[in-house]
């Protein structure tokens, strides 16, 4: 590689980068626009989920259970209603995303020591929400149900019993239910992935469409030279883009950082050489900036949304996808910064996470590197 | 001829895209310092031809070295000896002037005791003095064309391919930059360029005509003169000149006939004897002569008599 030809590549790459509006909207206002959109988006909509009670009983008991709801975070107690006509009224008119039915014999079954049934009806239009919501409720009646339990077992002197109420569903993911914290790592790798390859994706392609391609590959350059030159400006720009996410995830969203910086930005480099490199292999291929950056936002953001841990556990997914997961390098990534985020945990424990980027990252490079042919045809 | 005064050798030379034949087996030799005009009409395979040579498509079969480099197989080593300007302008719009240049001189790594001088002569050569900071895509067609040659010989190349690097220019800008080309050549560059223009290509030391991928015609402006205008050639100023035209394609003693201007030019076999023929065979038709002489055959005319058997060009279809 020669340095003149890499330096120049890259100097021309740059100015091109501050003089172009629509890159400076991609550079800056695209990863603060998805961390909102993906961070709120994900867990903000599911707090205050508007709801309203059907409280059958009216005794202090009931009322004592569903103050429950209302001191909730993720509940916002809409109203209370007497019929049960009213609360599915509410529901199809969109008034409350959810309703809590008590039944009559709530704190009679209760005190005989027999399991209550808790009926809670919840508006499925909104999926992410609803089982957010059906969470958070089980969640609630769970921690209702132990009390009551120790409550009952002190009272009859008893151990090892049932827990008298029981809510069926389960939420899918974020189980913990610690929303911001466990998502917003997610956030910034799902984010970085789409960023990273959109970056890259117009760099080739935009030579084409120009028509500046045909003087640029009848100088000596080579093909390294051009990826090297085109891919480093791009690299400091998407650490940038990084820690920009990290930091809206730390400020804004309040997620602790406990791991080390060098292994975040060991770990974002190697991603980044992943996404960069793809972007740019997309953008040889498809020719047409418009075709590169659809490519690049289907190929990266599905898998990264589906198959990399974000949305669903890996380990609760069917087996054959579970296999599938290890081909999407951004699920090596989000479990690195949830681990940099949340955990602090050695490099060294997570050396199978950084042991898969570092492959993708190589395995990309080469590649992306060979994609490119200095010929017109 | 022998490769070691030839700057261009082509033999043979062939590229499909996939049935079609755009260039077919030429042939051609350029000798080094010549300024070597390539000519033909829309879709002759120009371009592609050039574009072989920079090494930028893939000859289908035969040879083409540049340099004594084989095109082919050394397509890297061609690439530091050759400048190219390509049909379509292709510099960035979006860079100043000066920075496309350090852009360039960057690509053929011009060392950095040289690179101040050759920015300074780019400058001053494409008349740019004064202009370094403005973007390129606000200046006018000339000066854009200028600079693209600026930016193609800064590495002090051996062959300069330059495809047709004067059009939609003005006459003026068309004058300068053909002197900067016999500069260049008078200092030993090779100059392989096409043009549409014929005044341009009497400027050529040699001329290679090729239409529809073969080589029709070749020699200097004088050889292909003498060569390709067998009879003698008239002037004829008239009336209803496209009329005049349909009659006097299948006349009797005319062998040739073609609109130039605003005026007719026939090939004849003797000039002396078809003056009076064609003066009265018009005005049977009812068309009033108004001028009539023989005149010395342009470029042009040799250029319109070899192709003519062609229907309509073919239009270029863009590079995909
Ligand atoms: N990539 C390509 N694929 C298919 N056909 C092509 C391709 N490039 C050129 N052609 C065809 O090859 C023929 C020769 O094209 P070329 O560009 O070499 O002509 P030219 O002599 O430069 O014409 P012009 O004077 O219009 O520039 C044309 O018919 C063109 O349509
Ligand atoms: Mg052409």
């Amino acid at each position: 590689m020669n340095i003149n030809r890499l330096l120049a590549m890259a100097g021309k790459e740059i100015i091109q980068i501050k003089r172009d509006a629509r890159s400076i909207g991609i550079v800056i206002a695209m990863p603060l626009v998805m961390m909102l959109a993906f961070g709120y988006g994900v867990s903000f909509d599911t707090k205050h989920i508007p709801l309203y009670v059907y409280d059958m009983e009216g005794s202090r008991q009931s009322q004592d259970f569903l103050k429950r709801f209302q001191s909730s975070i993720y509940f916002r107690v809409v109203k209370s209603v007497t019929t049960y006509r009213e609360l599915v009224q509410a529901l199809d008119d969109g008034k409350c995303q959810m309703g809590i039915v008590v039944p009559a014999d709530f704190s009679s079954r209760l005190s005989s020591g027999e399991t209550v049934a808790i009926q809670a009806l919840i508006d499925g239009t909104d999926s992410n929400s609803a089982n957010l919501g059906m969470g958070y409720s089980q969640a609630i009646i769970q921690a209702y149900s132990q009390q009551v339990t120790t409550q009952w077992q002190q009272r009859q002197g008893h151990a090892n019993v049932l827990p008298p109420i029981s809510v069926d569903s389960r939420t899918w993911f974020n189980e913990s239910l610690e929303s911001m914290a466990t998502i917003v790592p997610g956030v910034v790798a799902l984010v970085m992935a789409v960023v990273g390859t959109f970056l890259t994706s117009l760099t080739i392609a935009r030579e084409w469409e120009r028509g500046t391609m045909e003087q640029l590959i009848s100088t000596p350059v080579t093909p390294m030279e051009i990826m090297f030159g085109k891919l480093t400006p791009y690299m400091v720009v998407g650490l940038f883009d990084t820690c920009v996410c990290a930091a809206m995830g730390v400020w804004w969203f309040g997620v602790p950082f406990r791991g080390h910086v060098w292994v975040f930005f060991l770990s974002s480099i190697l991603f980044l050489t992943v996404v960069l490199s793809m972007g740019y292999f997309f953008s040889v291929v498809a020719k047409t900036q418009l075709a590169a950056s659809q490519i690049s936002l289907i190929a990266t953001f599905l898998p990264a949304f589906l198959l990399s841990g974000f949305i669903y556990p890996i380990d609760q997914m069917p087996a054959v996808i579970q296999v599938i997961t290890h081909a999407v390098p951004a699920r090596y990534y989000m479990a690195i910064l949830r681990d940099v985020f949340l955990k602090g945990t050695p490099i060294l424990l997570m050396w199978r996470d950084f042991a898969g980027l570092a492959l993708f990252a190589l395995l990309l490079a080469v590649v992306a590197s060979r994609a490119f042919k200095k010929r017109l045809e | 001829m022998n490769g070691a005064s030839s700057a261009v050798v082509v033999t043979d030379l062939v590229k499909r895209f996939g049935d079609f034949v755009a260039v077919d087996a030429i042939s051609l030799e350029a000798r080094k310092g010549e300024i070597f005009g390539f000519l033909g009409p829309n879709g002759a395979g120009k371009s592609t031809t050039i574009r072989m040579l920079c090494g930028l498509l893939r000859p289908t079969s035969g040879q083409a070295q540049v340099s004594g480099l084989d095109v082919a197989t050394q397509p890297e080593q061609v690439r530091q000896n050759i400048g190219y300007m390509s049909q379509k302008f292709s510099l960035y719009n979006d860079l100043t002037v000066s920075e496309n240049l350090n852009f360039f001189a960057g690509m053929y790594s011009v060392g950095r005791s040289d690179l101040t001088s050759r920015l300074d002569w780019a400058i001053d050569m494409a008349g740019l003095r004064g202009r370094e900071n403005s973007f390129t895509g606000t200046l006018a067609a000339g000066w854009k064309q200028r600079l693209a040659l600026g930016c193609a010989v800064l590495h002090r190349p051996q062959v300069l391919f330059l495809d047709e690097p004067t059009s939609g220019v003005d006459p003026l800008s068309r004058r300068k930059f053909w002197d900067m080309i016999h500069t260049m050549a008078a200092e030993g560059v090779t100059v392989f360029v096409t043009t549409h223009y014929m005044d341009e290509a009497e400027y050529c030391n040699r001329l290679v005509l090729i239409d529809r991928g073969k080589i029709v015609a070749s020699g200097s402006p004088l050889e292909l003169k003498q060569k390709y205008m067998a009879g003698d050639l008239l002037l004829v100023e008239c009336d209803e000149i496209g009329t005049a035209l349909e009659l006097l394609q299948g006349a009797p003693g005319v062998d040739d006939a073609a609109i130039f201007g605003n005026a007719l030019h026939l090939v004849v076999p003797k000039a002396s004897a078809a003056i009076a023929a064609v003066t009265s065979y018009l005005s049977q038709h009812g068309i009033t002569v108004q001028t009539i002489e023989p005149i010395r055959p342009s470029l042009e005319d040799v250029f319109v008599s070899l192709t003519t058997a062609r229907t309509g060009a073919a239009t270029e279809k863009p590079i995909p």
